[in-house]
């Protein structure tokens, strides 16, 4: 049995983090169903990524949504109000990200569905919080990183603050969100009460830093320094960071300098013994490191450094990678069909319980596709 | 009361996939027990960033393992294993986090500790699976992400691959962990019985990228192609990225370059009128944008993107945004410091329940600080 076979949740949000956190939902068992505006739908249903499109939508939107079943309401019409308040009568979880204020004028926040559901599970993201002078700000995913910080710990010394290269504050506020309104489901089960759950981009984001920001608030507030060559981690010490060879590139991690330089025969390394300066000197180690490098290809360095336990890796594509033994063996792709027989792949949950992968072929719903299942005549 | 009131998880793991799913569990109501080897304990006591200790343990375990216990046992005694299997009889959640096989030799794996307690909850967490060729590399987060093609989503194109700069494979599967517990602890309400949580590093890190890698499967498996000048996001057009100002940085997110071209009154923007070639011709806009950026101050940008409600932010360093009222509003810090030591700040759990800020300010656990104390608590080997 699914841990959540028998929860239903009404999802009305969008884009990615919502529905990110109702997507994994869906895939540890629930019923989710998807709230969308009549005629345009999730704004991500249109979203450019890649000029990519299933079907009539975005491949992007048919990731985030697949698993799901979906009705379409007018949230400012009086009546489809009522319609909606005999639905939230019977859902477990209602899912809201719009900016602060917008759930409460369309009659959707926390205390007006307590009022007719009292014990349901209501998780909330905003951008910034609910309160505070960033509150009515664009909670989008750039914007927040950029606010955050994390901007000036990626990629070179020398470069602009990089941001990373994926919508890590969303993905990972989508699944902050997975997590209490999973709390939250056991809590009524200890206690018999609901819960109101809420958290936002820039209080996620700071989370993922939470190991180099706490150093960074013990250590006199100095400003991390990105290494000037390969850089991988501000605070990290040599050799950490990802290295180009004859052939290709390989990633070296946490490792003995004077060790590493008797593996790979470099002399210029076995001076460094006093480990301080793996920090202290990092850059000028890696220098050091990248010279030596580039002088053999990939598969001869892995031939030295793995029979000695350490830890480094190959650098691959997604092209090299799907091809491997290790990856197939993960089983981790899926073919998921839309209601027009199309069919897509894309990956499935990366939770395995009781041995079993959860998979799922259902795709994301055409907009409104479901009104007549839980649209009752009145 | 808190959601996992009541819930005792014993957490076998080191470094930080393992320990911050336990962290979270520890946030949300459960009481964690570290179980360590003695002497040494965790590896990451003496793993250090900036070289940074504090009462003799390194700040980042310290970061890590705030709001839990620690219980000494050497694993290879059978006095020890006795009293740590007596210890999993009265508790709800087992987490392990070593490499495929190594709990099963100690006769902890899942099968075995079910035996003892059926109601368990049983998470692992592996580099690359249980099973399959990987299964004996080390899961390292760093080595994860270069082998998850993650590294050439980042950075410029030209660059070499540019890992995340975060152990953003551990964080992620560390999340993924505690959902499956979280969601196993649930049904053990309806079922009774306990559940197996598998997660590891690569399907984590993959599940990261699954926007990305859908796009990739469907549309003919190209290259993801890297922006050549401030790259934000391989597969997002023009003006997507940080841009330099006169006098510091500017982020545009997504939005039509028309309306762009119209707010900065540039006839050259405007030639880019085709939606098409916002990615086609991604890096060739993207450098008209810069040069127009370039021209005056942060500020000036803003006022302007933001009167007409253009997605726009300044770029803030940790400084900037510690000095910010909508920082400070959050109430993100806590102090954890140990009895009698120097102060240690830290961020809190981002999750907030019924509006209630919960600020635990339970420090990191010494080495084996509660192992009498939990001995004679939950009486175990028979101890009265």
């Amino acid at each position: 049995m699914k841990p959540l076979e028998g929860i239903k949740i009404l999802d009305f949000s969008q884009f990615l983090s919502g529905p990110s956190a109702a997507l994994r939902l869906a895939d540890l068992g629930a019923k989710v169903i998807k709230v969308e505006k009549p005629e345009q739908g999730d704004l991500c249903r249109s979203m450019y990524i890649s000029n990519c499109y299933i079907d009539k939508d975005s491949s992007l939107f048919q990731a985030i949504n697949r698993n799901k079943d979906g009705i379409s309401i007018d949230l400012k019409n009086k009546d489809s109000k009522n319609i909606l308040f005999d639905i939230i009568k019977e859902v477990d979880v209602v899912i809201v990200n719009f900016r602060p204020g917008v759930a409460k004028k369309l009659g959707i926040d926390y205390s007006s569905i307590k009022d007719i559901n009292p014990l349901v599970i209501y998780g909330e993201i905003t951008g910034y919080g609910k309160t505070g002078p960033w509150k009515s700000k664009p909670g989008q995913d750039l914007l927040v990183q950029s606010l955050s910080g994390i901007t000036y710990l990626n990629c070179n010394k020398d470069q602009p603050p990089m941001p990373l290269g994926l919508s890590v504050a969303d993905l990972f506020s989508g699944q902050h969100l997975v997590q209490g309104i999973l709390a939250g489901l056991i809590k009524r089960e200890s206690f018999h009460e609901g819960s109101y759950i809420h958290v936002s981009l820039l209080e996620s984001i700071m989370d993922i830093q939470f190991e180099v920001f706490t150093t960074y608030l013990n250590d006199g507030h100095k400003t991390p320094e990105r290494s000037e060559i390969n850089n991988a981690n501000a605070y990290i010490s040599a050799p950490y960071g990802i290295y180009k060879t004859a052939d290709g590139y390989i990633a070296l991690a946490m490792v003995s300098i004077p060790h590493l330089g008797e593996l790979i025969g470099c002399n210029e390394l076995l001076s460094y013994t006093d480990e301080t300066k793996w920090s202290t000197n990092r850059d000028e180690i890696k220098k050091i490191i990248a010279n030596h490098l580039v002088t053999q290809t990939t598969s001869h360095w892995l031939s030295l450094l793995e029979p000695a336990d350490v830890w480094c890796a190959d650098v691959l594509t997604w092209d090299k990678l799907f091809s491997t033994e290790g990856f197939k063996s993960l089983d981790m792709l899926q073919e998921v069909v839309t209601p027009y027989g199309t069919k897509f792949y894309t990956t499935r949950c990366p939770i395995t319980i009781d041995s079993e992968h959860y998979k799922s072929s259902k795709s994301a719903p055409v907009l409104g596709q479901d009104n007549k299942t839980y649209i009752k005549e009145r | 009361m808190k959601p996992l009131n009541g819930i005792i998880v014993l957490d076998f793991s080191q470094y930080l996939s393992g320990p911050s799913a336990a962290l979270r569990l520890a946030d949300l109501g459960a009481r964690v027990i570290k179980i360590e080897r003695p002497k040494s304990g965790d590896s990451s006591r003496r793993m250090c960033l900036h070289n940074l200790k504090n009462d003799g343990d390194s700040v980042l375990f310290q970061t890590i393992n705030r709001n839990k216990e620690s219980f000494c046992a050497n694993l290879k005694s059978e006095d020890d294993l006795k009293l740590v299997k007596d210890l999993i009889k009265k508790s709800d959640v087992v987490i392990e986090n070593f490499r495929p096989g190594v709990m099963k030799k100690m006769g902890l794996g899942y099968t075995e500790v079910s035996r003892i307690n059926p109601r368990i909850i049983y998470g692992s967490v592996t580099g690359y699976g249980k099973t399959g060729p990987l299964n004996k590399k080390p899961g390292q987060d760093l080595l994860v992400q270069s082998m998850s093609g993650l590294a050439w989503l980042n950075g410029n194109d030209g660059q070499p691959p540019m890992p995340f700069p975060l152990s953003v494979a551990d964080s992620y599967a560390g999340v993924h962990l505690a959902e499956g517990i979280l969601a196993c602890v649930f049904r053990r309400f309806r079922t009774g019985k306990g559940g197996y949580v598998e997660v590891s590093l690569l399907e984590s890190i993959l599940d990261l990228q699954f926007e990305v890698i859908t796009t990739y499967l469907n549309d003919g498996r190209k290259a993801p192609k890297r922006s050549k000048i401030n790259n934000a996001h391989a597969y997002l057009s023009a003006p997507y990225g940080i841009y330099k100002t006169k006098d510091g940085y500017i982020a545009l997110a997504m939005g039509s370059i028309l309306e762009l071209a119209d707010i900065f009154n540039s006839d050259k923007l405007k030639k880019y009128s085709n939606k098409e070639e916002w990615f086609t011709k991604r890096d060739e806009i993207k450098a008209v944008i810069s040069d127009i950026l370039l021209s005056n101050t942060t500020n000036h940008w803003l006022e302007m993107l933001e009167r007409n409600n253009y997605w726009c932010a300044d770029v803030y360093s940790w400084d900037k945004l510690m000095n910010s009222d909508a920082f400070k509003e959050l109430k993100l810090l806590i102090n954890v410091k140990r009895p009698n030591c120097k102060d240690l700040i830290t961020t809190r759990c981002p999750i907030t329940f019924d509006d209630k800020i919960e600020q635990s300010q339970k420090w990191a656990p010494r080495l084996g600080e509660n192992t009498q104390q939990i001995i004679d608590e939950f009486k175990l080997g028979g101890r009265a």
